[in-house]
């Protein structure tokens, strides 16, 4: 995907007007989200607001009832040409990279082994490249050591950290991370923040769902307040996190600080 | 008191070898036949089409709730008039006990696949991959560990059941027990003896399953 469109120029990853219900329940209720190229967005909100769901339209892994998501200006569809798509799924993924709550690692398979999986069977890689680049991002992320580890053997954290290398090695054009520190002990949250601290100081593009108030308000460019399916509150980590004028969004916060 | 003597049926141990690899090659050849049938019905299950479902699911109600001997005879004495071919008791015997197989492993495919968190799925998608590939090199390498003591305890039932293939006159260990009490007149050395070999060729497998089971509560 090397041609952007026009007006999009800088535009990564774009969510227009996305609704879902599950059932009879109105989840999504119609959320515009774009993402430049380096930008960092929060998504922060109550427990059910539909953070995950959100994100997990973004690449698809969740079909929208209504709306659109353009990658590069271009509409993607679950399959290629489907109502005028113009990429289909695949494509998308194979762009934009997922972190999930609970790692989601591949158990049957080692430590470089996931890292591995993706650009070998999705992206054609001979396995000597694959691993090179996988080595890499081990590194990155601190775990060259543990390459021929199961994830079994792994501590969450470290768990999470493949995860995030597993994304990496796909070479994506952005990432999108929910809740990457919610299933961790307190004690290993640092380490997982600071590899995503790191890509954010990297320029990576990403969308962050999180908890971790003060670390959105530290890392992103900007900070989306989602309530009750729709985005109720947009802006700064300044005017979001600090100054917020939004009532719900003070009683929020004000949870946080307690 | 009865006199045992086993003589007699040591010198038709030849007869029990040969219906001992009859027993062998049919419980094979359907455990084979009935794990690729059992593999395109699981898939047809879990298609989400819902044609291919329900035909799926009406072929294995129809198996699974029928005895394997009316089965076999329906297959080789009805059947037959329906069709109005001769069917060969041979082929009877390996089609009736693939199909019937089939109906019972795809239950454990299906088991075993949707016992893989959706997680899973959902990682190898997020990587770009395609539906095949992440059933593949994702869900069944995982599931395949899963249910191998389920595999292995319906097929040490397959290897039993192998012996109604005797009533078609296909000459299997069981039905060789039947004509060496006929050479001999010695029942009870000749149903034990066919009882001794099931069973020493059967205790291993369970005891193995079992192993296994263990092993994989541990690992998990
Ligand atoms: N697959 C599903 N089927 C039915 N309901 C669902 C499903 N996924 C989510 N929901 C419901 O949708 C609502 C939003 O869920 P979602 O997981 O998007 O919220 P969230 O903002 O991520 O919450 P949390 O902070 O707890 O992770 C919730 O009421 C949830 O129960
Ligand atoms: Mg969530």
């Amino acid at each position: 995907m090397s041609v952007a469109s026009p007006a999009a120029a800088d535009t990564i990853l774009e969510a227009r007007g996305i609704a879902k219900s599950f059932g009879q329940l109105p989840v999504l209720k119609g959320i515009d989200l774009a993402l430049t190229a380096g930008e960092v967005v929060s998504i922060i909100g109550p427990s059910g607001s539909g953070k995950s769901t959100f994100i997990r339209c973004m690449n698809m892994l969740e079909r929208p009832d209504a709306g659109e998501i353009r990658f590069r200006g271009r509409r993607v569809g679950a399959r290629f040409a489907d109502h005028g798509a113009e990429i289909g799924q695949g494509t998308l993924r194979r762009h934009v990279g997922m972190v999930f709550q609970h790692f989601n690692l591949f158990p049957h398979r080692t430590v470089l082994q996931n890292v591995t999986e993706g650009p070998t069977v999705v992206l054609g890689q001979s396995q000597k490249e694959a691993e090179a680049v996988a080595m890499d991002y081990l590194a990155q992320v601190g775990l060259a050591d543990k390459r021929d580890a199961w994830p079994a053997q792994l501590s969450g954290g470290q768990k999470q950290r493949v995860a995030i290398a597993r994304a990496l090695a796909m070479q994506p054009d952005a990432l999108l991370l929910d809740e990457v520190t919610s299933a961790l002990d307190p004690e290993l949250v640092g380490e997982v923040l600071g590899v995503v601290r790191r890509l954010a100081d990297q320029g990576m593009t990403m969308a962050i769902v999180t908890h971790e108030i003060s670390f959105a308000a530290e890392v992103s460019d900007r900070v989306v307040f989602m309530e009750g399916g729709v985005i109720a509150a947009e802006g700064s980590p300044q005017e979001i996190c600090r100054e917020p004028r939004h009532e719900r969004l003070k009683a929020f916060l004000a949870r946080f600080n307690a | 008191m009865y006199s045992w003597s086993f003589f007699p049926i040591f010198q038709a141990s030849d007869l029990f070898l040969w219906g001992l690899w009859v027993t062998v090659v049919y419980t094979f050849g359907s455990i084979v036949l009935g794990l690729v049938l059992g593999l395109a019905l699981c898939f047809c299950r879990l298609s989400g089409n819902r044609a291919l479902d329900w035909v799926a699911q009406g072929f294995q109600e129809l198996f699974r709730c029928t005895p394997l001997l009316v089965q076999l005879l329906w297959f080789y004495y009805a059947l037959p008039l329906l069709l109005g071919i001769d069917i060969d008791n041979h082929v009877a015997a390996m089609a009736t006990l693939s199909l019937y197989a089939a109906a019972f492993y795809a239950e454990i495919f299906r088991g075993g696949i949707l016992s893989i968190a959706k997680g899973q799925s959902e990682a190898g998608a997020a990587i770009g991959m395609s539906k095949a590939q992440i059933m593949r090199r994702i869900v069944l390498p995982q599931a395949s560990r899963r249910m191998l003591p389920a595999f292995i305890n319906q097929s040490v039932i397959q290897f039993k059941n192998t012996s109604l293939i005797s009533v078609i006159s296909v000459a299997d260990l069981a039905y060789m027990a039947s004509v060496v009490n006929g050479q001999t007149y010695r029942p009870l050395e000749s149903y034990t003896a066919v009882a001794v070999l099931y069973f020493v060729i059967l205790f291993p497998l369970t005891r193995l399953a079992d192993y296994i089971e263990r092993r994989l509560r541990v690992s998990e």
